[in-house]
């Protein structure tokens, strides 16, 4: 049983297409993940499902409510922490979350023991009566955490949580969600750290240029990948020739899929293999030629190779592709109401 | 686990009232602003001292005017009193838009906007509340100086009449910049159309000169200004007795008593209420 639908979502800005036809369903009780590189729709998405944008086309239903129809309903259903956390800086993080408590229509006594809870459970002492001006950026994510937290939403929605983070910080954050999935909350988060969504997410769905181009258990995704991933080294800096001569001689190896030669690792060999009895046949065949092997090492694949499974590029080569076309004006600008 | 349970509780939304949610979050919202002006009670203080600087320099300068050359045989102090309450609110409600640009920029007010307010007018009703009661408290503050400083105290009836003039005065300005607040792209731009609305329509009002100083085009400025029509019912109740139908403005167009003053007012405000709804609508929405 799906808590969230997202159906179709389309949304431009300008001529620019931030989302065309992005579709997921999140169970309830999961923890998913929403990997994606910067600029790849993933914002755009959590904003219109918090109710602040409003989709050019598509459907938001959240726990069998739409959200177009009824947004009031969904934003007492929801708990939303944003990426760019606003906070009155004058305020206290007791004073906020009281705030907050009140927008939410808590009763006062709900509302101050629910605040002493989340204190405690966000390991945040002091901190809460101190001025939120003062907070480090773990600090205010764990405020801003709390505060997403106040009412008990059925659905918590994060965006990029633990950017910039400390570790300690986001070894909080990480436990309280993982707490949090266990008791029944269901939670979507958008990060572009591959690790975060491989620590926390039961299901997650890759986003590229605004729609979903793989989806499912990050487990599952990478068995679907299938093969074990090999990096060979015949000396610690090989040249070009000899990296060349030993992939000629290694693609004719039964079980091989693909070699890749890495010049950026001194020409070493990344090759794609169906499995661990491969190896035994490459080492065969090398010691054939007398090549000797300096390394080697076998990995199973990761979400990183996942991503450039679907995309045709690494998710850190996506990142860079984007960094230099973002406008932060233009974002700040979208984002204002 | 040790930690106090974080689960789920589907249900705590509608319990109580629909006007007791939407008093809880408006006086949340009105809390809010009071806690930032009295951390930073800069806003607050400048509001006063301004005006009061304006009263102390401005009716030097003019202390040793000709006696009888105000209507009436007035003081020039005294002449000048009406004008620097008048522009004391003014100014502070002028500002009343700040807070919410602040808000729109910093993101907070998406804060805002995630909750599942009663209704978003709280988040209006919230600045309204604010700067009417920031400005009244302003205007007071320089009534009773002037009051120490020998300019006069209204009586009763009086004090009403500028309050009520005030009021209505604040309102109509506090729609006007929360509209700009919303309509301009930054604060950049809002404090720039503050600062260049504030001194021309005071200038263009009856607060420093009567209309007869004044030549032909710039009374007719003077008595279209909306300032004048709360500058002159408030000279007036610091003046005497209080009688509205009495006529307070001799207006190139003609006689202006002071419930066309008030009825001005009240019109403005609703007017310009009117027009900013779709824009809050729309921002809101």
């Amino acid at each position: 049983m799906s808590l969230l639908e997202l159906d179709q979502l389309e949304k431009s800005y300008g001529t620019v297409s931030a989302l065309s036809g992005l579709s997921l369903s999140v169970p309830s009780g999961c923890l998913y993940g929403l990997l994606g590189p910067n600029g790849a729709g993933k914002t755009t998405a959590l904003r219109i499902l918090a109710t602040l944008l409003a989709p050019d086309q598509g459907r938001v239903v959240v726990a069998g409510v739409d959200a177009l129809q009824e947004p009031r309903t969904v934003r007492q259903l929801m708990g939303y922490v944003a990426q760019e956390v606003a906070i009155d800086k004058i305020l206290t993080g007791r004073e906020l979350l009281a705030l907050q408590g009140d927008l939410y229509h808590l009763p006062r006594q709900d509302r101050n023991h629910r605040i002493d809870q989340l204190v405690d459970r966000m390991s945040m002492g002091d901190w809460i009566d101190r001025r939120c001006g003062t907070y480090s950026g773990g600090m205010r994510r764990r405020l801003d955490l709390a505060s997403g937290l106040l009412h008990q939403p059925q659905l918590l929605v994060l965006d990029e949580p633990t950017v910039g983070l400390d570790i300690e910080s986001r070894a909080v954050i990480w436990e309280v969600l993982r707490d949090l999935r266990d008791q029944g909350t269901t939670i979507l988060l958008s990060s572009h750290y591959l690790e975060e969504v491989e620590a926390l997410a039961d299901r997650m769905a890759i986003i590229d240029a605004g729609r979903v181009i793989a989806e499912g258990a990050p487990e599952a995704l990478k068995r679907e990948l299938g093969g074990d991933r090999v990096t060979l080294r015949v000396r610690e800096f090989s040249d070009q020739p000899e990296a060349e001569r030993v992939r000629q001689l290694l693609e004719v190896v039964d079980g091989v899929r693909r070699i890749v030669i890495n010049r950026a690792q001194g020409y070493s060999l990344n090759l794609v293999v169906d499995g661990e009895h491969v190896l035994a046949a490459l080492k065969q065949r090398l010691a054939s030629e007398a090549f000797e092997v300096f390394s080697l090492s076998q990995s199973r694949p990761s979400l990183d190779d996942v991503y450039l499974q679907a995309t045709g590029r690494t998710l850190m080569d996506a990142e860079l592709a984007v960094a230099g076309q973002r406008d932060p004006k233009q974002e700040r600008r979208q984002s204002m109401r | 686990m040790t930690s106090p349970a974080l689960g789920t509780n589907p249900s705590n939304s509608d319990n109580g009232s629909a006007i007791a949610e939407l008093l809880q979050e408006t006086f949340a919202l009105t809390r809010r602003l009071f806690l930032q002006l009295q951390r930073r009670p800069s806003t607050l203080v400048a509001g006063v001292l301004q005006p009061l600087i304006w009263l102390v320099l401005f009716g030097a300068l003019f202390s040793r005017a000709p006696e009888g050359l105000l209507p009436g045989g007035m003081s020039y102090g005294r002449f000048l009193g009406a004008g620097v309450i008048v522009f004391t609110a003014f100014s502070a409600a002028l500002n009343a838009g700040l807070p919410v640009m602040f808000d729109r920029e910093f993101g907070f007010l998406n804060r805002l906007l995630v909750a599942p307010l009663r209704s978003r007018s709280s988040i209006v009703l919230a600045s309204v509340i604010y700067i009417t009661t920031l400005s009244l408290v302003q205007s007071l503050a320089i009534m009773l100086t002037a009051s120490l400083l020998g300019y006069g105290w209204p009586g009763a009836a009086g004090l009403l009449l500028v309050m009520v003039t005030l009021l209505l005065l604040v309102f109509a300005v506090t729609a006007l910049s929360l509209g700009l607040a919303f309509a301009l792209p930054g604060h950049i731009e809002l404090i720039a159309v503050i600062f260049v609305a504030n001194l021309p329509l005071l200038f263009a009002s009856t607060a420093l000169a009567p209309l007869s100083f004044m030549p032909p085009w710039l009374g007719w400025l003077a008595s279209l200004n909306p300032l004048t029509f709360a500058i002159e019912p408030i000279r007036a109740a610091y003046a005497g007795p209080l009688d509205l139908s009495s006529v307070l403005l001799e207006a190139p167009y003609g006689s202006v008593t002071g419930t066309t003053c008030l009825l001005v007012l009240t019109l403005l405000t609703a007017a310009l209420f009117l027009l900013i709804r779709p824009l809050l609508n729309r921002k809101l929405a």
